[in-house]
């Protein structure tokens, strides 16, 4: 249980407070206390969040036509989706995306917090700051260094390639989802790193010398002691990263301005949805497809917490 | 000697300095650097040597040059986009973090109808992919004349429930509840008691949301790529990318320099200000986000 923590509420503390008869005057003010504090964001929120997820799923029920004008469809747009090719190649594109690029990067934060936790390495400090750079740097300014190091002519990997005698072209149909999962790892390697670091360091330092008392060497305080602490941020950093994957746009997009040809309009389905609501028009399909994505994301986040919570995981 | 310096009182857990660990973190240092290694030795390369050098070698130094053309070209667009930036980063990140201290501080320190529900639907939005948002929101803001307008970036900025999660963890621990009710019985009103005694407890979560909230606005190319017709209302992610397409096509301009200097620009302050704020954000984060 105690690992179930992503989402679990740490417990109130006003919960617990002194008994009070039920509707005192002061319990009263609080409450209303507690309101006003919340209801700012709150009221942005339902704007922002729920109205539009609201109108989102009402679009998706409806069609737009020449003849007829908006009507009501019901799940028609939603079949439509479920036989469409170009969607579900996208969804493909992006599951592998996410079984082989997530692994890789979560796998490498992993080692890199782990290393920099041991205090075995000369400079931490230096380390994990460098590490977490890339976070800060704007996608799309990651996505243009990249995108020039890639150039076979003038690139990073053209000369790599003459170096090695042989080149490949990360901007090609073949090579272009890896380098994608390249600079994706390259800007959030050192975000998970700090994710996984901090909850390291809320380990209290007692383990680590009841497990020395023990004979444990440092792989078996690994296994044993470190890895089990940190379950509930690998959760959470292994949702985000799912999230991540699933919307997938703005590296493809950012790639696809001078790579032509290379990334069609429906290489990730939020890239396809993108093309469908602003080149062509489908606002209603769009935001069909937009659900369906969000859909799949809760439901494998949702499974994801199930199993990292289980206590034989 | 591993062995040895565990059992010695003063320092229980000092294991020895690897070596080889050390190596391996720093190919992967070497990895995290090379890029912006690239970046800042592009900037100080004219349009040609960009072309005609090697990636990492030195050209002729023009970065000056280079800095100059950024800011002169098309009529000096890019301080415009700067400008811009800023005005999205403090109006949208402020509000942003503004909003999320005092509902997290709600959440975590009082009690009241409602709030379960409140909460749930909140954690339930993390969830929800910000793209699946953006049409929607595009189509209503539209509705009501707020498309190609500034308040089109700022407004979906300023509402982060991952901010509102860190702040509200943040805020159930670095806030003794036994203090508020002391001031509750010194008389002290809430909003007293939040801005006296509350705030000051709450910097080290502010700095860490205003900062997470900072790098969103700052990075956001989704968002003003829907929203934004006019590039006059660009954000610099949406117009070095516009420079960025220039330079592919039909009626190609060899942009390159403009392109790597005008980036090397927008990552200099982000940068910065993580750099210099790090002793806050990093125990805002160990304290936070990650609690078990």
């Amino acid at each position: 249980m105690t690992s179930q923590i992503s989402v679990a509420p740490p417990r109130p503390r006003a919960e617990r407070a002194a008994p009070r008869t039920k509707h005192s005057p002061l319990k009263r003010r609080i409450s209303a206390a507690g309101w006003g504090f919340v209801l700012p964001f709150f009221i942005g929120f339902v704007l922002l969040v729920v109205v539009p997820v609201g109108y989102s799923i009402y679009l998706s029920l409806y069609r737009n036509q020449l003849i007829g004008g908006n009507h009501f469809v019901g799940f028609a747009n939603y079949l439509q989706a479920f036989t469409d090719a170009d969607f579900w190649s996208g969804v493909l594109r992006v599951s592998l995306f996410l079984v082989v690029q997530v692994p890789i990067m979560l796998a490498l934060a992993l080692i890199c917090a782990l290393a920099i936790d041991s205090g075995r390495l000369h400079g931490k400090s230096f380390f994990r700051i460098v590490l977490f750079l890339p976070y800060a740097v704007p996608g799309v300014v990651a996505v243009l260094m990249w995108g020039f190091m890639y150039n076979p002519r003038a690139g990073l990997t053209g000369a790599l390639g003459h170096l090695l005698g042989f080149t490949i072209d990360p901007i090609s149909t073949q090579w272009v989802l890896p380098a994608i999962g390249n600079i994706v790892t390259w800007e959030f390697l050192g975000y998970n790193m700090l994710i996984f670091y901090a909850a390291l360091s809320t380990v209290p330092r007692e383990l680590y010398e009841a497990a020395a008392i023990d004979g444990a060497g440092a792989f078996r305080t690994i296994f044993s002691v470190k890895l089990p602490a940190l379950r509930g941020s690998i959760v959470i950093a292994t949702i985000f990263s799912i999230i991540g994957s699933f919307q997938l746009f703005n590296e493809p997009n950012i790639l696809r301005t001078t790579a032509l040809g290379i990334i069609p309009t429906n290489f990730t389905p939020n890239l396809y949805a993108y093309t469908l609501s602003f080149s062509g028009n489908q606002v209603n399909y769009a935001a069909t497809v937009a659900i369906i994505m969000s859909v799949f994301t809760a439901v494998i986040a949702y499974v994801v917490q199930l199993r990292g919570s289980r206590k034989d995981a | 000697m591993t062995e040895l310096t565990r059992r010695m009182p003063q320092a229980p857990h000092r294991p020895r300095r690897s070596v080889v660990l050390t190596i391996v973190m720093a190919l992967l240092l070497v990895y995290t650097l090379v890029p912006l290694a690239w970046l800042v030795i592009s900037a100080t390369k004219s349009n040609s040597d960009l072309v005609n050098t090697f990636g990492f070698a030195f050209g002729h130094f023009n970065l000056f040059a280079n800095v100059a053309d950024v800011f002169t070209y098309e009529g000096g667009v890019y301080g415009r986009w700067l400008i811009n930036t800023l005005i999205y980063v403090v109006v949208g990140a402020g509000a942003a973090t503004v909003l999320a201290t005092l509902g997290g501080y709600g959440l975590a320190k009082y009690d009241f109808p409602g709030k379960k529900a409140v909460f749930a639907i909140i954690l339930g939005a993390i969830a929800v992919p910000g793209t699946a948002l953006a049409v929607p929101t595009f189509l209503l803001f539209s509705k009501v004349g707020l498309t190609n307008t500034m308040w089109a970036v700022i407004l979906p900025s300023a509402i982060s429930p991952f901010g509102l999660y860190l702040m509200w963890v943040f805020a159930s621990d670095a806030i003794p509840t036994e203090l508020m009710e002391a001031a509750r019985v010194d008389g002290s009103g809430e909003l007293r008691t939040f801005r006296t005694i509350s705030l000051r407890l709450l910097v080290p979560g502010i700095v860490t949301v205003a900062l997470f909230a900072i790098v969103a606005t700052w990075n956001n190319y989704f968002l003003p790529l829907i929203m934004l017709n006019d590039p006059k209302l660009y954000p610099l992610t949406l117009g070095l990318q516009q420079w960025n397409a220039e330079t592919v096509g039909v009626g190609a301009k060899p942009v390159f320099s403009l392109v790597t200097t005008g980036s090397l620009l927008a990552v200099i302050p982000i940068v910065a200000a993580f750099l210099l704020l790090q002793r806050y954000w990093q125990s805002g984060l160990s304290a936070g986000s990650v609690k078990q």
